[in-house]
């Protein structure tokens, strides 16, 4: 095998992901089928009216920076990428009056474990982020943009570039984008893999061709970011949702979902499903209703637990997931967090030590290195799960495993501490019993998995 | 200024600056390891947590900007809490053995650890082990597991040093400290490294395991190197000097020493020092007492003046001996009668006028230029910490512009570079003029191609911007036409309000000057001192004509046909040409006092004995004179001579005006000038040194 094939192997394919029908009220996988990517599609689907309309070229005045960002404010969109801050806000931080260079980032750099919604979008409807993006780029007057794609999904970002040579050629990028005074430029650039370039301070350095580490804030990106430049980094799927809300409305977008959690939220759903994939509901859909879409728990077994959003959220026993909402606030209320929507199903034959032995392992693997708690935490806890999994553990493990997480959170430059010590916490506030049984029996107390 | 409160104390700051600038104005210490004062701030250790009022997480000090009103807590449980653990973060991977470290006694972590460690580790998984590496002669990174990854060095490459030759390659447990595949820490400032590092990672190679912090007693002293004057603190075990490290002085070398500087001390403790006076009689040296060596010495001088006169005899000082030396090396020549003393040994032009040739303004207002045009220097390694101070200056924005016989990587941006060989300089010099003076108006003293790209280039620059200076390297002050150029300099400078100045090649440059080390009247310089024939008698004070001159082989030569040569040298050396060797104290051994390019006297005690029977110089001119009957040798302390030596108001004699006429045309040859690491004989005897690659290269 070359090296193509043995790559290949690793590669995601996407298909079966996101084209079915059981998406409710979905906005932006609506009508794809995998084939329909391209700009004449998208335009058939009402792509580009979005910005058609800002620029006043289908009859009406157009919209003012003001009147999008306020629309976009009223949608109550919110930071698709984990951290959940309103969009509208963050543009509105955005120093428009600045003289000199300003920079719009996309973060397609999706690594968090779990989590392929942004891959799909980029995949098999690229354009609905080119059209966000210029959106986001005239309502905060900035000519020049990068779209950041994970480095391990080289064919969605050529399929990106061949939509950016589309665009470009139909006058929706470039200078004077149908004919008005608007200029923007976007190109594509890919990573190599690490985790950490979705932190967008990182995602900054590695794009500057550096080494991928985040920066300490304050200064933030929005007055030192790209460049040392004013910067507004937002999350593929936030972008997607953009052009849906300017033809519709904010008012309309917020009744989607619920207050303060407007819209639809693409939740990818993995592990012990019938059908995993994605899948865009309205926020505040119960997660009962999302289990049902995907088909339920496989075999016919019983939910033990959820991690709600994306690895590094906290895991939540099934009783509580069954009763709760999916948005921002009620995860938030249940003690985890919404996070990028990966939602890890893990059935009655999951051993919980196991699961965050993989998951300790993958965030000392991931850390940066540069701050010492994270640097040198997440190994210190990789190193006693892995033990405890292993029959080695011992009592006073989980006092001092607990204490350890505690000290890396808060204590980091970054948010890959916290995300490295709440699975850690959150297994041991609802699954302590496991780790106990693993320590005393030294074996595990769930039956071996079929 | 913006006001916080700080442990209950109210602090006043200016706006922008951090809690742990506060801190350090309010004497309250703060622990830290990756935060340096002189050092950009990374905010990566995480030790300097504090408790910031309406903060939810401890703040790092370092990386928090103060507001007006801002409550800042160090003490309270979450402050100390954090930094607690941090502390055994840092400690679990990091080995616990500071009895066999190298750094143990002097490391910042160990220290720390007292405070804020546990007493025991709770860390019980396999410790991290880092490979060592080998990055050349004057820094270890043996034992590169004890990093804390702080990352200091790396910053200092990147922001003092000009060049990231370390950096943090690998992520996350598995990131390391090293230099890009294989490659050797080459830079003339890589010592500091050392300094800045707060463990036991990077530690100084020569010296390591030589002696424990605790043996040392630290001796204030002044570099003998170039004319930077670095202020050092030399530490010594059993009247032996056994590491130099930098005492901080903010007016010249701030926290930093040039390698030069730091590891010279290894010649200190050569096996070629000379320890007793010896004489060469038929052909063969012979170690003899003072007695002996000084009246032999004596009566030669004598000799040689009953049948020659006075003015056969001359003296060759080193600009590198001690004010004192100089001063009573060039009484003893006047003395008897001669004018022929001068300490220029590598000059080619010798026009003087009495003013005392300096850097034309201060050390520290480098830092600060924002025009800046470098003659003739290759300024990284003539000057390494000018070079820094005119680093950091390019580094707020200032442009540095040079005028060079060859691109020199300078390690700072050069923002228009004038390349042409040394014989047309002053050509260079004069088209750079001409260029001015179709801005100003006025007209230029030569005439000059004011169209030359590049003279145009650095013309313009030097109309733009504030503080500017002319800075003549030592290529420009040996040239054979140096006082042309320093004349055409003086113009450039009044028109464009630029100060000029010598960036100096030697601890004493400026001090020779003023005790007056150079030949007045009808005396012989140094170059028609080395013409064959010149002189028949001839003391070396503190030199090595084969080196220390502007042609070496003729200056052996001519040497040799000399009646007696009288070498005074703390080393074995000039063996063939010499008659005489006298061993002196290098700087280590005898007090003096060096006058640095900016004019500041800075005077020292010695740090150790003599060694053997070596004697300061400048009691060994004294008694030379007395011998020889001579007025004006009857000092009894050398607070004594330093009274009579130095002007009371320095200051009032530096001045590089030039009258001189400006002769544009071509002059064959190169200026001499001393690669870094020959610059003096103690550096040439330093092991470590020598071993580097710029001493390998010649650079």
């Amino acid at each position: 095998m070359n090296v193509h094939q043995v790559l290949s192997q690793f590669q995601a394919q996407g298909l079966e992901t996101c084209f079915h029908d059981r998406h409710i009220n979905s906005q932006i996988y609506a009508g794809l089928n995998g084939r329909n990517w391209s700009l004449k599609e998208y335009e058939a689907r009402g792509g580009y009216q979005a910005l058609r309309k800002i620029l006043g070229k289908d009859g009406g005045e157009g919209l003012t920076q003001d009147q999008v960002i306020a629309t976009v404010k009223e949608s109550g969109l919110r930071g698709r990428g984990g951290a959940g801050f309103p969009t509208g806000l963050k543009w509105s931080f955005m120093p428009r009056q600045f003289p000199g260079q300003k920079y719009l980032v996309c973060n397609s750099d999706e690594g968090e474990p779990g989590t392929c919604k942004d891959r799909d979008i980029l995949q098999f409807n690229p354009h609905i982020v080119i059209e966000g993006m210029a959106i986001a780029a005239y309502a905060m007057g900035i000519s020049v943009g990068y779209n950041y794609i994970h480095g391990e999904i080289f064919q969605t970002y050529e399929r990106f570039e061949e939509a950016l040579e589309e665009a470009r050629a139909a006058g929706y990028l470039g200078n004077h984008i149908m004919g008005s005074g608007f200029n923007f430029q976007l190109h594509a650039a890919h990573g190599f893999g690490a985790y950490i370039c979705g932190e967008e301070t990182a995602l900054l350095e590695s794009l500057e061709g550096k080494k991928g580490q985040p920066r300490f804030k304050p200064p933030f990106p929005a007055s030192f970011g790209l460049y040392g430049k004013p910067t507004t980094i937002n999350n593929t799927e936030t972008f997607a949702a953009v052009p849906w809300i300017i033809r519709n409305g904010g008012q309309a977008y917020l009744e989607c979902g619920k207050p303060n959690n407007g819209g639809t939220k693409i939740f990818s759903i993995s592990g012990d499903v019938e059908r995993p994939g994605n899948y865009e509901i309205p926020m505040g859909t119960p997660f009962a209703k999302l289990l049902e879409l995907a088909g339920g728990v496989r075999k016919g077994r019983q939910l033990k637990a959820v991690i709600p959003g994306g690895s590094s959220a906290p895991v939540l026993p099934a009783n509580i997931m069954m009763d709760i909402t999916m948005d921002y606030d009620a995860i938030s209320k249940a003690g985890s967090m919404l996070g990028s929507g990966a939602v890890i199903v893990m059935d009655d034959t999951r051993c919980m030590v196991k699961s965050l032995q993989r998951l300790s392992y993958f965030y000392q693997h991931e850390s940066c290195g540069q701050c010492t708690p994270c640097r040198e935490g997440t190994g210190w806890l990789w190193r006693m799960v892995d033990r405890i999994e292993n029959g080695q553990g011992r009592e006073s493990d989980l006092a001092l495993l607990d204490n350890v997480a505690e000290n890396i959170m808060g204590r980091t430059i970054c948010a890959l501490g916290d995300a490295a010590a709440m699975p850690v916490r959150g297994m041991l506030k609802h699954f302590r019993h496991e780790f106990e049984h693993h320590i005393t029996h030294k074996t595990c107390m769930v039956p071996a998995y079929v | 200024m913006v006001e916080i409160e700080l442990d209950g104390k109210k602090v006043e700051v200016l706006e922008g600056s951090m809690v742990m600038h506060a801190a350090e104005k309010a004497g309250t210490y703060i622990p830290h390891f990756c935060y340096h004062k002189k050092l950009s701030i990374a905010a990566n250790c995480r030790m300097c947590l504090v408790d910031v009022e309406k903060a939810p997480k401890p703040m790092p000090a370092c990386a928090t900007p103060v507001t007006q009103g801002m409550v800042v807590r160090t003490q309270t449980d979450k402050a100390i809490k954090a930094q607690k653990s941090v502390m055994e973060f840092l400690l679990i991977n990091h080995p616990l053995d500071c009895p066999i470290c190298d750094q143990g006694g002097e490391c910042q972590l160990q220290d720390l650890a007292v405070g804020y460690g546990g007493s025991a580790s709770r860390y019980e998984e396999e410790k991290r082990v880092v490979f060592h590496k080998d990055v050349g002669p004057l820094i270890s990174m043996e034992e590169m597991s004890r990093c804390i990854h702080c990352t200091r060095c790396v910053r200092f490459g990147q922001e003092i040093a000009g060049a990231m030759e370390l950096g943090m390659s690998h992520r996350g447990e598995h990131s390391e400290i090293e230099s890009f595949v294989g490659a050797t820490v080459d830079s003339e400032l890589s010592g500091n490294m050392v300094d800045i590092c707060p463990v036991g990672a990077l530690t100084n190679k020569p010296f390591r395991y030589s002696a424990r912090t605790w043996e040392l007693s630290r001796r204030k002293s002044v570099s003998p190197h170039d004319a930077t004057g670095a202020n050092l603190i030399v530490q010594v075990k059993n009247h032996r000097v056994m590491r130099v490290v930098p005492l901080e002085n903010e007016a010249i070398n701030e926290c930093w020493l040039a390698d030069r500087d730091r590891y010279s001390y290894e010649a200190l403790n050569s096996d070629q020092r000379l320890t007793a006076p010896m004489l060469k009689q038929g052909g063969e040296w012979k170690t003899v007492d003072w007695q002996t060596a000084l009246e032999y010495v004596a009566n030669g001088l004598q000799q040689v003046k009953n049948t020659h006169g006075a003015h056969a005899i001359g003296t060759l000082a080193s600009p590198h001996s001690t004010a004192e030396e100089l001063y009573l090396a060039a009484n003893l020549t006047r003395a008897l009668g001669s004018q022929n003393i001068d300490s220029r040994l590598r000059a080619a032009d010798f026009f003087h006028e009495g003013g005392v040739r300096w850097l034309g303004t201060s050390i520290a207002a480098l830092s600060e230029l924002q025009r800046t045009l470098v003659i003739g220097a290759n300024l990284r390694k003539d000057h390494p910490l000018l070079a820094q101070r005119i680093r950091q200056a390019a580094r707020k924005g200032g442009q540095v512009n040079a005028l060079n016989a060859v691109a020199s990587d300078w390690a700072m941006p050069v923002a228009h570079s004038l390349l042409t060989d040394a014989s047309h300089w002053v050509q260079a010099l004069a088209d750079i003029a001409a260029a001015i003076s179709t801005h100003t108006g006025v007209l230029a003293p030569v005439a000059g191609n004011a169209e030359q790209p590049q003279a145009q280039a650095i013309a313009k620059s030097l109309m733009g911007g504030e503080r500017k200076a002319i800075l003549l390297g030592n290529a420009a002050a040996h040239h054979a036409r140096a006082s042309s150029l320093l004349a055409l300099a003086n113009w450039i400078g009044t028109q464009t309000g630029a100060t000029v100045g010598f960036l100096g090649e030697a601890a004493n440059t400026v001090g020779a000057q003023l005790v007056g080390a150079l030949p007045v009247a009808n005396g012989m310089n140094a170059g028609q001192m080395l013409q064959a024939g010149a002189l028949k008698a001839v003391l070396l004070l503190n030199n090595e004509p084969e080196f220390d001159t502007a042609d070496g082989a003729a200056a052996r030569a001519a040497l040799s046909g000399a009646d007696m040569v009288v070498t005074l040298s703390p080393f074995k050396t000039n063996l063939d040409i010499s008659d005489v060797l006298l061993p002196i104290s290098p700087f280590t051994e005898t007090a003096g006092t060096f006058v640095n390019t900016e004019g500041r006297a800075q005077s020292f005690h010695g740090v150790v004995r003599p060694l053997g029977e070596t004697r300061p110089a400048w009691k060994v001119l004294r008694v030379l004179g007395s011998m020889l009957g001579l007025p004006g040798f009857d000092q009894e302390t050398l607070e004594q001579v330093r009274e009579q030596a130095l002007p009371q108001d320095v200051a009032a004699r530096l001045s590089n005006a030039c009258s001189a006429w400006i002769d544009v045309n071509p002059v064959p040859g190169q200026p001499a000038s001393a690669s870094i690491y020959q610059l003096d004989g103690l550096v040439r005897r330093a092991a470590s040194l020598q071993q580097t690659a710029d001493a390998k290269g010649g650079a």
